[in-house]
């Protein structure tokens, strides 16, 4: 609010324009005397023109540029090739086909599949992972400190367990044979829709039973992050807003909808908008529960864009056609979270 | 009356978060448990949640590497060496760009913010296609050094966000109070903004470290056919993926994957929190 009135670090008179310019350093010996002359003329060269600040993004965006825009770039180069094992081993010549890649992927029943799989199962977690997470934040915002603390502490360990590793575990819980879901299952009254029937259900064979399993698998990881985020939105809440609404006479169904919901709305959004991009390429969880490639009526988009990069015999063009097609439907969500971000003023 | 049903409503969300808590944390304690079960009680008819007889069976055949033919230090020092290697980088890397983004105004500021949470985006197995055929032509596969390239790039995106915040919050004062006594840009930056700042780089590195650590499909993809170059992720899925299913080696492998980054991240969090408020004191 208080402006400051040297608001410009570059004007402040200091050593940044000494009177002496070598410094007694540099008279030492005969050798060395130009080698701080010109570093500093480096150093004045790039103040002068202003360059300080792209001075300092060029590392960073060095290794963007090269390991992250430059695969972007090939990859729709690729997409428009009929790059495959004979044009990387040299005994065929690498050729531009236009677009049969894509020709190829729309004919190709797999790639619906996969896209419908895809879809679904955003359509599923999302809303799950949503609605876990806001009903554990709001419950974290009841909880004392040290009981706050604890449940967030436990909630932020399933999100920092490592994919590899919660996915061997959810496999080893649904195992058929010792694993305790299905013991649990089959001790449950058949009114719950437990009974004997599920010893020995094998969870990872099915298409339906494997993403059950997935979706579990992934609300339990992601849910923490939605919890901690709106308790962190809540946090912002003056507490009197409740306190007033609720001497009103509202119901707290009524004053979640009327009162935290508007107020954490862009909250929500960037929630909802980072689940799907998330959850609709997952990859790792997926690639094991489904176990690993081979089961074809179980693979998602991301899976899919996988096992037709690299599974014998390669084929990168038509990989790589679909890692286009997959990056280009993220980064139309992309859009709107980046929207959805600068209108909450995250680009200051 | 009024206190006695407030008193009992704090009790019951209290149970509830217990109750939250436990849902939460019961996969990780049944991968330990199992961990520490002989196999008789692994594939017992009525599992129980803590081991009868504990046993170190499971870790000592991992840790020997019966299976792979390779002990797990061997694995442990790859995926620190990567890990580690790649935090660093991406910490001095993020640190330059966020005090750009955060000091300085000029005009391709804002673009490259935008351009920063675009590239966060990019779906990794869309990625790993193009990085594949471009590591294989320049002799990066089978490499570690390949994979600390790849996990610095991909984790810059969200540091330099993260980073961005925390110097912003270094005031702009003692900066320019140091100048007027006759600090230099350099001086400033180690006796001021590094000390001031290093709350966030640990915050910050804690999500590098996570990410590098159990990052899967490039590992998977880089390091074929060199079982001795695998990553614990990748030694992880190797148990599993063995024809005869042991379940005891792969909840004792998985074991000593997980338990270092829960722990190192129970450890930071509370050390984040105290160094934060430290800072705001001090500050």
């Amino acid at each position: 609010m208080v402006r400051t009135v040297s608001g410009q670090p570059g004007r402040i008179p200091g050593p940044e324009s000494p009177a002496s310019p070598a410094g007694p350093a540099g008279r030492h010996g005969p050798g060395r005397r130009d080698v701080p002359g010109a570093r500093q003329r480096v150093a004045v060269f790039i103040r002068r023109r202003r360059l300080t600040p792209y001075a300092l993004l060029l590392p960073s965006a060095i290794a963007i540029g090269l390991l992250l825009f430059w695969p972007t770039i090939q990859i729709a180069e690729f997409s428009l090739q009929n790059y495959g094992l004979p044009q990387v081993t040299g005994v065929a010549p690498t050729q531009w086909v236009g677009g049969a890649n894509f020709s190829a992927i729309l004919a190709d029943p797999e790639f619906w599949l996969s896209l419908r799989i895809s879809l679904i199962f955003a359509a599923v977690v999302v809303p799950l992972t949503l609605l876990t997470g806001t009903l554990v934040g709001l419950l974290l915002n009841r909880l004392g400190p040290k009981m706050a603390a604890f449940v967030s502490s436990a909630a932020m360990l399933a999100w920092a367990t490592p994919a590899v590793s919660a996915s061997v575990i959810f496999i080893w819980l649904s195992d058929p044979d010792g694993g305790v879901v299905d013991w649990a299952l089959a001790k449950m009254p058949s009114w719950l829709g437990g009974g004997a029937h599920w010893a020995g259900f094998s969870w990872t064979n099915a298409p339906l039973p494997a993403y059950t399993l997935l979706t579990l698998l992934v609300v339990w990881q992601g849910f923490p992050f939605v919890a901690v985020s709106v308790l962190a939105g809540l946090k912002t809440i003056p507490a009197e807003l409740h306190e007033s609404a609720r001497v009103d006479g509202g119901g707290a169904w009524r004053i979640f909808w009327r009162v935290t919901y508007p107020l954490l709305k862009p909250i929500f959004l960037v929630l909802l908008l980072l689940s799907i991009i998330w959850d609709f390429g997952v990859f790792t969880q997926a690639y094991l529960i489904t176990g690993e490639l081979g089961n074809r009526d179980e693979y998602n988009l991301g899976i899919y864009v996988y096992d037709r990069a690299f599974t014998m015999p390669p084929s990168y063009g038509i990989g790589s056609a679909l890692a286009l097609i997959l990056t280009v439907i993220l980064l139309i969500i992309t859009i709107g979270y980046v929207r959805a971000s600068v209108r909450q003023g995250a680009v200051q | 009356m009024r206190l006695r049903s407030r008193a009992a409503r704090r009790a019951g969300l209290n149970v509830l978060g217990v109750l939250v808590a436990l849902v939460t944390l019961f996969p990780i304690l049944w991968m330990v448990s199992t961990a520490f079960k002989p196999a008789r009680e692994i594939y017992s008819l009525t599992p129980h949640l803590l081991p009868a007889h504990p046993t170190l069976g499971n870790f000592r055949s991992v840790i020997d590497g019966k299976v792979i033919g390779l002990p797990y230090w061997n694995f442990l020092k790859n995926s620190l060496f990567v890990t580690l290697s790649s935090v660093i980088a991406s910490m001095v890397i993020s640190l330059l760009a966020a005090i750009a983004v955060a000091r300085f105004r000029f005009r391709l500021r804002t673009s490259y913010l935008i351009m920063l949470l675009i590239v966060q985006m990019l779906p990794q197995q869309a990625m790993v296609i193009a990085l594949f055929l471009d590591f294989r032509s320049i002799g990066l596969l089978d490499n570690l050094a390949g994979l600390i390239l790849v996990y610095t790039a991909f984790s810059i995106p969200v540091t330099i966000w993260m980073l961005r915040s925390f110097v912003a919050a270094v005031p702009r004062e003692m900066e320019e109070a140091a100048a007027i006594d006759g600090a230099g840009p350099m001086r400033i930056f180690w006796r001021i903004m590094l000390p001031l700042v290093a709350p966030g780089l640990v915050a910050t590195s804690v999500f590098a470290f996570i990410f590098a650590w159990n990052e899967f499909i490039f590992a998977l993809t880089f390091l074929g056919t060199d079982t001795a170059k695998y990553t614990l992720p990748i030694y992880v899925t190797y148990f599993y993926g063995r024809g005869t299913v042991d379940w005891g080696s792969i909840m004792a492998s998985s074991t000593l994957f997980t338990l270092p980054v829960l722990v190192f991240f129970l450890i930071v969090q509370r050390r984040m929190t105290n160094g934060l408020m430290a800072g705001a004191v001090k500050g």
